[in-house]
């Protein structure tokens, strides 16, 4: 008995060991900003910079002024067609990866040809497109050289669709990761057993492949919604008048404008609606499980 | 191709009609989804051909027709000393950065393994919060945080916010490995009279190598690139994210095309070494089998 107690108390020593400066660390360099942030945001703006205040008018301006509430609800549109079009560039890609590509080297190879642009700069990546869809871009110089039009088509670049291209482009690595890891893991079996049974491919595909590929549908669209939501650099590189990004705001709260109360306030409910999406992904992803049983 | 076709002639050999039947569809299929993977393969490659091809090329501007080939860009981009700087400045963050998330991040898997405390949850939470939060907001608030206490901004204050913004991803894959780990060995060294540091050293640790040295290798090359925190954190000093959107600004050069050709080859060769790496304990041993 007293041998076992020693143990416990071995381990709780241990794990205090262990926890302790991580522990630290986290509290100083985490915790504590999101916290002075939280605070901030409740602060009245005042020449040069802000005074301790507590009061709501910072989150006000943002759900009162449609200068305010409509960029938030364009980062969410343009957020969600992000994904959107990353999941239909993906989906087939990792499902015909996964499940036609019949030797494991080359699915290998394949899938690290679809995370290898992650490592290429993002600068570079959304600069590029900006390259290609300009007026005296690549596309247009092609478009011209071919002879398909006389002028440059200007409306490729600055605008929203611009954008989403760009922003799906960049993020859909995000899209195939959590796929790829889910679609490997259904069964084989299933598969061969729906078939066994006289089940067509379509039917097998909807009431089997796709329904089991759910969790990583759930995380892919959860990543690169977010990430899109939160993006502030594509939209000055590609975006038109009309693609200021919710994102772009808080950074300009934080550098020209000069007010930190506002941009902490947005930066906040950033945060609050981020951890919603996640936390009901994070629900949802296990309910999913669950029916797997 | 050629199992492809064995395959399909020995199943029309079993049953002739009804099968030829079913697997037309299947084929027409198969070729439709070869060709939408080929097209996202395209999607996600056309750019970084056509930034590598202008790199090569002696037009200042990046349009078709090419004009011809060059090695100019590459010598105007090494012997420009601000760009070297940047990259120097970017090397150093990366590498501290990358000390700070394996110092912290080890330790913080380990006990999200082993042990129970209360807010287990809260705490995993946060402490992969900013690996999936916007960038920006993890700025932003080390900004404040930063200012309100009185810190100048440095490339010190850039280091601590990749370290903090990147720790995640080797907390996440140390502890996904840790939790395929067979304890019982532990318990066995510490059976056989290993000390608790030893029994680390040299049972646990060389089974979390790979996740190691994997992420470890993801969080340099993502800190080598990192934009949204080192926005708000950066100093004087310019890391090459920084430098490189400030001469996107200003209007860029294929100078640019050719640093970023040359990471693209660098970053490929160390992502083949990771990936390499991590196979080695990894999950991609299921993949072999």
């Amino acid at each position: 008995m007293s041998s076992q107690r020693s143990y416990a108390q071995r381990r709780r020593m241990g794990a205090i060991a262990l926890l302790s400066g991580p522990m630290a660390w986290w509290g100083v360099v985490l915790l504590t900003p999101y916290v002075i942030m939280f605070m901030i945001s409740f602060y009245s703006r005042q020449f040069p910079l802000h005074i301790p205040d507590f009061q709501f008018g910072n989150y006000g301006i943002l759900f009162t002024d449609p200068q305010y509430y409509i960029v938030l609800l364009r980062s969410l549109k343009i957020a969600a067609f992000v994904s959107i079009l990353a999941f239909l560039i993906s989906y087939p890609l990792t499902y015909y990866l996964v499940f036609k590509v019949k030797s494991s080297r080359v699915r290998l190879m394949l899938y690290v040809a679809t995370i290898i642009p992650l490592w290429v700069s993002y600068l570079l990546r959304a600069y590029t497109w900006k390259t290609i869809l300009g007026s005296e871009g690549i596309l247009n110089s092609l478009l011209m050289w071919i002879g398909i039009t006389d002028e440059p088509v200007t409306f490729f670049l600055y605008n929203q669709t611009a954008m989403v291209i760009t922003m799906a482009y960049i993020f859909t690595p995000f899209m195939v990761m959590p796929l790829f890891a889910t679609l490997e893991k259904i069964p084989r079996s299933l598969i061969e057993g729906s078939k066994d049974l006289g089940v067509g491919p379509y039917r097998t595909f909807l009431k089997i492949t796709l329904p089991l590929s759910v969790p990583g549908i759930l995380a892919g669209f959860t990543f690169t919604f977010c990430l899109a939501a939160g993006d502030f650099i594509s939209p000055i590189l590609v975006g038109g008048p009309y693609s200021n990004m919710i994102a772009n705001v808080v950074a300009t709260q934080f550098g020209m404008a000069m007010n930190w109360p506002l941009g902490s306030a947005i930066a906040v409910v950033i945060l609050i609606i981020v951890v919603a999406i996640l936390t009901i992904s994070d629900r949802f992803e296990r309910v999913g499980r669950l029916n797997l049983g | 191709m050629t199992a492809i076709s064995t395959e399909t002639g020995a199943a029309r050999r079993v049953e002739p009609r009804r099968f030829r039947f079913d697997i037309g569809s299947p084929t027409t299929t198969r070729r439709a989804l070869a060709i939408a993977a080929g097209v996202a393969l395209a999607y996600l490659w056309a750019p970084i051909v056509c930034l590598i091809l202008f790199s090569f090329n002696s037009n200042s501007i990046t349009k078709l027709p090419l004009t011809g080939w060059t090695l100019d860009w590459y010598a105007m981009a090494l012997s420009n000393e601000r760009l070297m700087d940047a990259v120097l400045n970017s090397l150093i963050v990366a590498s501290f950065a990358v000390v700070i998330c394996m110092v912290i991040g080890i330790p913080t898997a380990l006990a999200l393994d082993r042990y129970d405390f209360p807010g287990k949850t809260a705490f995993r939470r946060m402490v992969v919060l900013p690996y999936v939060l916007p960038g920006l907001i993890t700025g932003v608030a080390m900004l404040s945080f930063f200012s309100m206490v009185g810190v100048q901004l440095s490339l010190l204050t850039v280091i601590i916010g990749h370290g903090t913004a990147l720790t995640g991803i080797v907390v996440t894959n140390v502890f996904a490995r840790l939790q395929r780990f067979d304890r019982r060995i532990e318990e066995a060294s510490a059976d056989l009279g290993a000390k608790p540091f030893q029994t680390f050293w040299y049972v646990t640790f060389p089974n979390i190598r790979g996740a190691v040295i994997g992420s470890s290798l993801i969080a340099f090359t993502l800190s080598f690139d990192e934009i949204p925190v080192t926005f708000f954190l950066t100093g004087r000093d310019n890391t090459l994210p920084m430098y490189i959107w400030s001469t996107i600004r200003r209007g860029m050069t294929p100078e640019i095309n050719a640093i970023g050709s040359i990471i693209i080859v660098v970053s490929v060769v160390l992502l083949f070494v990771s990936v390499f790496i991590m196979a080695d304990d990894g999950p991609n041993k299921r993949l072999k089998k």
